[in-house]
């Protein structure tokens, strides 16, 4: 395929998925038990103001009109109100947003950072203890509930061990003290030289995001391993052997060099399940993101916020994971013939 | 004759002797493998807890003594109480049969909805392909957890709709299995003297395209139970799945949330319990494919 046909066909199917996903959350917003003129009107309005309130929705008009609307809103940023926050859920969702972001990458920064070295030096040492403890790991990151790691890591590391901050991203009294530009907390702090806010911030976030980083890191070494596996049974690698080459050389230069783009696409993929699987763990450590936010909306039955917050994570993690693997595609040579 | 080289005859007389030769094999390649081993140990644990849980159960899995709350665990609560005075041992011996009715009714409503649309697109091919293709894709790259969450929210929390949910968002793998494992004998002889005879397309599919892609499909929903169990379990703990008094171990967890940090059995026992089943599906899975499935062996 040519480059623009390439790209062309990228953004079909970009499109073609997010129209997949409008589709499924507008299905569910039909299909909710709750109705949605009773939830503008009250359940004491005349059955006129109920009818005239359905006209002015819309609800009277085909399916397919009805989600081109939709559709049309939701490009527009119209995501509806919160019937639970009483304020536009796009609004609530750019203000809980950062603060999931900024745990989840720091979730895969811990998991790359720790991951590919273990994946690298697993497949070096087939056998040996760090290839032992990647297969321990990545079972336990199959095994193991995310939430009940966090309930765990809360009873060790914060109420025995005393080594981290508690629930939530930073002291309760210096709640505020930061002033917001990024909304990463991390990043704030450290512009307004806030020094005391950003030990607290740290303190919050290094048990969440360590724990996100953990299940990354599971997949990520298994991964690394398996590609540099794959590598270093070739014949440029025995050559590189023969001539003498140290063997530090040949895993980084020879044998990695040609995998980093491969692993960009797993990266991509870790990363998106992060930010879905911040959705338990923000309900474990009380953390204010996307994910709290729906779960708190699901138990009130605020269908807006849901539908809301299901469209934006699942489109960063359409985005996320489509983006990486567009981007190998143009970095890695191999992956275009 | 010994009973051995029977099975293993190279040119079985009858079907029955061809296919109970090959579960000998399987069986004996199992028993080379002791992670395997271990976890179908696991599975085997798991149906005998469900299955005999009045009996293994020391106290009543719903009613509490309240005088006896919150009290860790000793040699005559093994896992402690909750805050109502109830066995936690108990709850989680009859947890059991909740979390195995889960995995069971996703597996039986999942499997069979991709292996159909599966099968269906590889055997056709053309427009219908592309229209079943474009759909799995869809639902394939749509987080899972996520969409599992809508669904409930849409339909309403309880175990019945959690079942629903996380099958609505499980088959899209096992079509895509199904449909690359026809691809590769759609064009097979075999397939043209049935059509030759007259079969149906519906004879064909269901007769002779399905029973070929039933190893792969029972490999992977093996290897996929245990994310089915924790996204049941993910969701009972958010409060959508199995409700109270029920003995569901996501909700046992959440319920021990209140009081984690000074009574910690309450939330971190149900825990065990997931992570051990999780972990024999995994192991047993992982086994399963490396006898049935040697193609996928390489890819983690």
């Amino acid at each position: 395929m040519t480059r623009p046909i390439a790209a062309l066909n990228f953004l079909l199917t970009l499109a073609v998925t997010f129209l997949g996903l409008l589709a499924i959350t507008f299905l569910i917003g039909r299909v909710v038990p709750i109705d949605p003129v009773l939830a503008v009107v009250g359940d004491r309005a005349s059955t006129e103001t109920y009818e005239a309130a359905r006209l002015q929705m819309g609800l009277d008009d085909p399916l397919i009109v009805q989600f081109v609307r939709y559709v049309w809103q939701v490009v527009q940023g119209d995501l509806g109100m919160s019937v639970s926050t009483g304020r536009a859920v796009s609004e609530d969702l750019a203000r809980v947003f950062p603060a999931t972001l900024e745990m989840a990458t720091l979730g895969i920064i811990i998991g790359v950072g720790f991951g590919v070295p273990m994946g690298v030096f697993a497949a070096a040492r087939q056998g040996k203890w760090v290839d032992q403890l990647i297969r321990v790991i990545g079972l336990a990151g199959y095994a193991i509930p995310a939430f009940w790691l966090g309930l765990v890591g809360l009873v060790i590391f914060y109420a025995n061990l005393r080594w981290v901050g508690g629930p939530g991203r930073i002291d309760l009294f210096l709640d505020g003290m930061v002033e917001p530009r990024s909304g990463l907390l991390l990043i704030d702090s450290v512009i307004g030289r806030n020094w005391e806010a950003f030990r607290s911030a740290l303190s919050h976030i290094i048990l969440p995001a360590t724990i996100l980083g953990f299940f990354a890191l599971a997949y990520i070494a298994r991964m690394t391993r398996s590609f540099m596996l794959e590598q270093l049974s070739q014949e440029y690698i025995t050559t590189a052997r023969v001539k003498g080459v140290p063997e530090r050389l040949i895993l980084w230069r020879h044998a990695f060099r040609p995998i980093w783009m491969q692993l960009i696409t797993v990266i991509g993929l870790s990363y998106a399940g992060l930010l879905e699987g911040s959705v338990m763990i923000e309900t474990v450590f009380s953390w204010p993101g996307i994910g709290n936010y729906l779960t708190t909306a699901l138990l009130n039955a605020d269908m807006n916020a849901v539908l809301g917050a299901t469209l934006v994570i699942g489109a960063v993690f359409v985005g996320i994971n489509k983006g990486s693997d567009a981007l190998y595609r143009l970095l890695d040579p191999r992956a275009r013939a | 004759m010994t009973t051995r080289s029977w099975l293993l005859s190279d040119d079985p007389e009858t079907r029955m002797q061809a296919r109970l030769g090959q579960f000998y094999r399987l069986a004996r390649a199992l028993l080379r493998n002791p992670l395997a081993m271990i976890g179908l140990g696991i599975i085997v644990l798991l149906l005998l807890v469900a299955a005999f849980a009045p009996w293994l159960a020391p106290y009543s899995a719903v009613q509490g003594d309240l005088a006896n709350r919150l009290q860790p665990p000793s040699a005559a609560h093994w896992m402690g109480t909750d805050e109502l005075g109830r066995d936690i041992l108990s709850r989680v011996i009859f947890g059991a049969r909740i979390t195995l009715m889960i995995v069971l009714l996703v597996a039986v409503v999942a499997a069979p909805l991709g292996l159909l649309i599966g099968t269906v697109a590889g055997y056709f091919g053309g427009w219908i392909d592309r229209i079943l293709m474009g759909l799995t894709d869809i639902f394939l790259s749509l987080p899972r957890l996520i969409m599992a969450l809508a669904f409930v929210a849409a339909l309403g929390p309880g175990i019945e709709n959690a079942v629903i949910a996380i099958a609505i968002t499980a088959w899209p793998v096992y079509a895509r299995i199904a449909r690359a494992e026809v691809l590769t004998f759609r064009n097979a002889e075999f397939l043209d003297a049935v059509r030759v005879q007259g079969a149906s397309s519906a004879r064909i599919i269901t007769l002779h395209v399905m029973p070929l892609c039933m190893s792969s499909t029972i490999v992977r929903v093996t290897l996929d139970m245990a994310g089915i169990i924790l996204t049941a379990a993910g969701l009972g703990f958010l409060g959508l799945g199995a409700q109270p008094p029920l003995p569901e171990w996501g909700a046992m967890i959440s319920r021990g949330r209140s009081f984690i940090l000074d009574q910690w059995w309450v939330a971190t026992m149900p825990g065990f319990a997931i992570v051990i089943v999780s972990l024999g599906f995994c192991l047993f899975g992982d086994g399963l494919r490396d006898i049935l499935d040697p193609k996928q062996r390489a890819r983690g």
